[in-house]
């Protein structure tokens, strides 16, 4: 396993973001996720950004690309791409754009924006890994409301019956999903076979315990519960 | 009679799976059980994941991206129309390949109505850029044209039909197949519509050009075989599907086109694809019709 030496550290983060102007509309989004990107780049994720083609690398799956503040500072503070980078965020010729493109932003996994299409494609590259008899596991991170989006429903209905267990879904709950989920998110996704459960977003080792229960023939879902979106 | 379009595809499919192993086929219950051998032996490689289209197609480019070759495989309105978005972004927009094979062309489904109906199919993905787009007209052509496409790591759609021609041509991917030469006008004929366009022209004197690549469109052999001013364009999907890339290889050339192919309509007819060709004069006798009132002629 390659260590990835952080260049900078979880208190670096908020200054990075704040680097990113321009898309202030989606600073909520950015800031909901942050806590579980850093958790996943910090302490889960097998990755090295010198070997961003790993074949067998752990990849990681913003599905709901609004607000990809949060994820740029990480990738910058990991050591993607340079922190100068981000002043660029939303201009014509950056490769930060306003949702994440992954043939211009190194690390970056898919180009989301677009909501309902991550999931799919993370239990796509889920099926190619344990195809190919990989190591590598799959991250995706999907929104509450975003769920709205019937496109996921097919991956978790799909992802349960195949028993997708290099494949984890942290979705980020900030109650933003017009209706709701009557019986809560995990239950969603236990009902499809999946191993749920729930915790405090916000807390980093309540994230780390959660991503490291075993769920052998079942893929995982994470609900970080996160302050709601006002 | 040589067996179909789609008997001839899980053929090829099933061997491919064999013997490529980046080679995975993705299906959404259209298909299932039509490879078995694949089925049995690759089980991971040959997957359904049930009438669920977009995922189909999501699930195609996350293989792409761990390295496979994946070929989806639907009926047209649920290989093209139902998951649109995830062809424009699953696959073109994060810019990874795949082969989309689908089946029941236009109204090959013609009973089953206007839902199994897709004419609009090849102008719609001729809308995204960077698709390699197969048109072929004889289950040998159609076959050849996956394994060529197999082969690259294109974004590639393959549009199976009923209708064939009775005899295939030494077509090439990305070529127009020149198939007669004549003196008055150029007439592009497109996959399963060559023989019927062959019967329209037999006693006239055209050019006529096989088109098997709807996308990219070969305008150096429509340069090159250009014959009189009039282009007719003779399409089995939406008439004037590729008149826009006839109007840009000949920008330099005065011309006319004549777009003869399915109109743009809500068609409430049930019927076989027979009926609905001669409904939209794209049987020989109306390909015939339409050339002789391009060309000014009344016989």
């Amino acid at each position: 396993m390659t260590v990835t030496i952080p260049a900078l550290g979880y208190a670096d983060l908020r200054r990075l973001m704040d680097l990113q102007l321009g898309d202030e509309k989606h600073t909520p989004s950015a800031t909901s996720t942050l806590d579980v990107i850093w958790v996943l780049y910090d302490r889960i994720l097998r990755i090295d950004p010198d070997r961003t083609g790993d074949p067998d690398r752990d990849r990681f799956v913003l599905s709901k690309g609004h607000g990809p503040m949060a994820y740029y500072a990480v990738l910058a503070a990991k050591g993607f791409f340079d922190v100068e980078t981000l002043r660029s965020f939303g201009r014509y010729a950056s490769a930060l754009g306003h949702h994440p493109d992954r043939n211009l932003v190194p690390g970056v996994e898919i180009s989301s924006g677009s909501l309902g299409h991550g999931l799919g494609i993370a239990v796509g590259m889920a099926v190619g890994l344990r195809a190919r008899r990989s190591p590598a596991r799959v991250f995706c991170l999907v929104g509450d409301a975003e769920l709205d989006e019937g496109s996921n429903h097919e991956a978790i209905a799909f992802a349960g019956r195949a028993r997708l267990d290099n494949l984890s879904v942290v979705a980020v709950d900030n109650q933003s999903s017009s209706y709701g989920w009557p019986g809560g998110l995990a239950a969603r996704f236990s009902l499809e076979g999946w191993s749920s459960t729930t915790v405090d977003g916000r807390d980093h080792a309540a994230l780390e315990r959660a991503f490291d229960v075993a769920h052998a023939g079942r893929p995982r879902a994470v609900i970080a519960m996160v302050e709601s979106k006002a | 009679m040589s067996v179909s379009m789609r008997d001839r595809f899980y053929a090829t499919a099933e061997e491919l799976v064999g013997t490529d192993e980046r080679i995975a086929v993705v299906l959404a219950d259209i298909g299932t059980g039509r490879m078995p051998a694949a089925e049995r032996a690759h089980p991971d490689r040959v997957i359904n994941v049930g009438i669920r289209e977009q995922l189909m197609v999501g699930v195609a480019a996350g293989l792409a991206m761990t390295g496979f070759r994946p070929i989806v495989h639907s009926y047209a309105p649920f290989a093209v129309e139902r998951p649109f978005e995830m062809l424009k972004l699953d696959l073109s927009h994060n810019d990874v390949g795949a082969i989309v094979v689908s089946v029941g062309a236009s109204y090959d489904a013609a009973a089953n109505g206007r839902t199994h109906q897709t004419p609009e199919d090849v102008a719609l993905l001729s809308a995204l850029p960077g698709w390699r787009i197969y048109v072929p007209g004889h289950p040998t052509e159609a076959d050849h044209l996956l394994r060529a496409a197999a082969r690259t790591d294109d974004r590639v759609y393959l549009r199976l039909s009923d209708q064939s021609n009775q005899l295939a041509r030494p077509i090439k991917p990305g070529r127009l197949h020149l198939e007669r030469r004549g003196r008055d006008a150029t007439v592009i004929a497109t996959g399963p519509l060559l023989d019927a366009t062959l019967e329209a022209t037999a006693d006239l004197d055209v050019t006529v050009l096989y088109m098997t690549t709807a996308q990219p469109f070969d305008a150096d052999t429509l340069r090159a075989s250009l014959t009189g001013d009039l282009v007719v364009l003779v399409e089995p999907y939406l008439a004037g599907t590729s008149s826009a890339e006839v109007a840009t290889a000949l920008a330099d050339e005065p011309h006319r086109i004549a777009a003869i192919g399915v109109p743009n309509v809500e068609h409430r007819k049930y019927g076989t694809w027979r009926e609905h060709n001669a409904a939209h004069g794209l049987d020989a006798r109306g390909i015939r019709a339409r050339i002789l009132r391009a060309l000014g002629r009344t016989t």
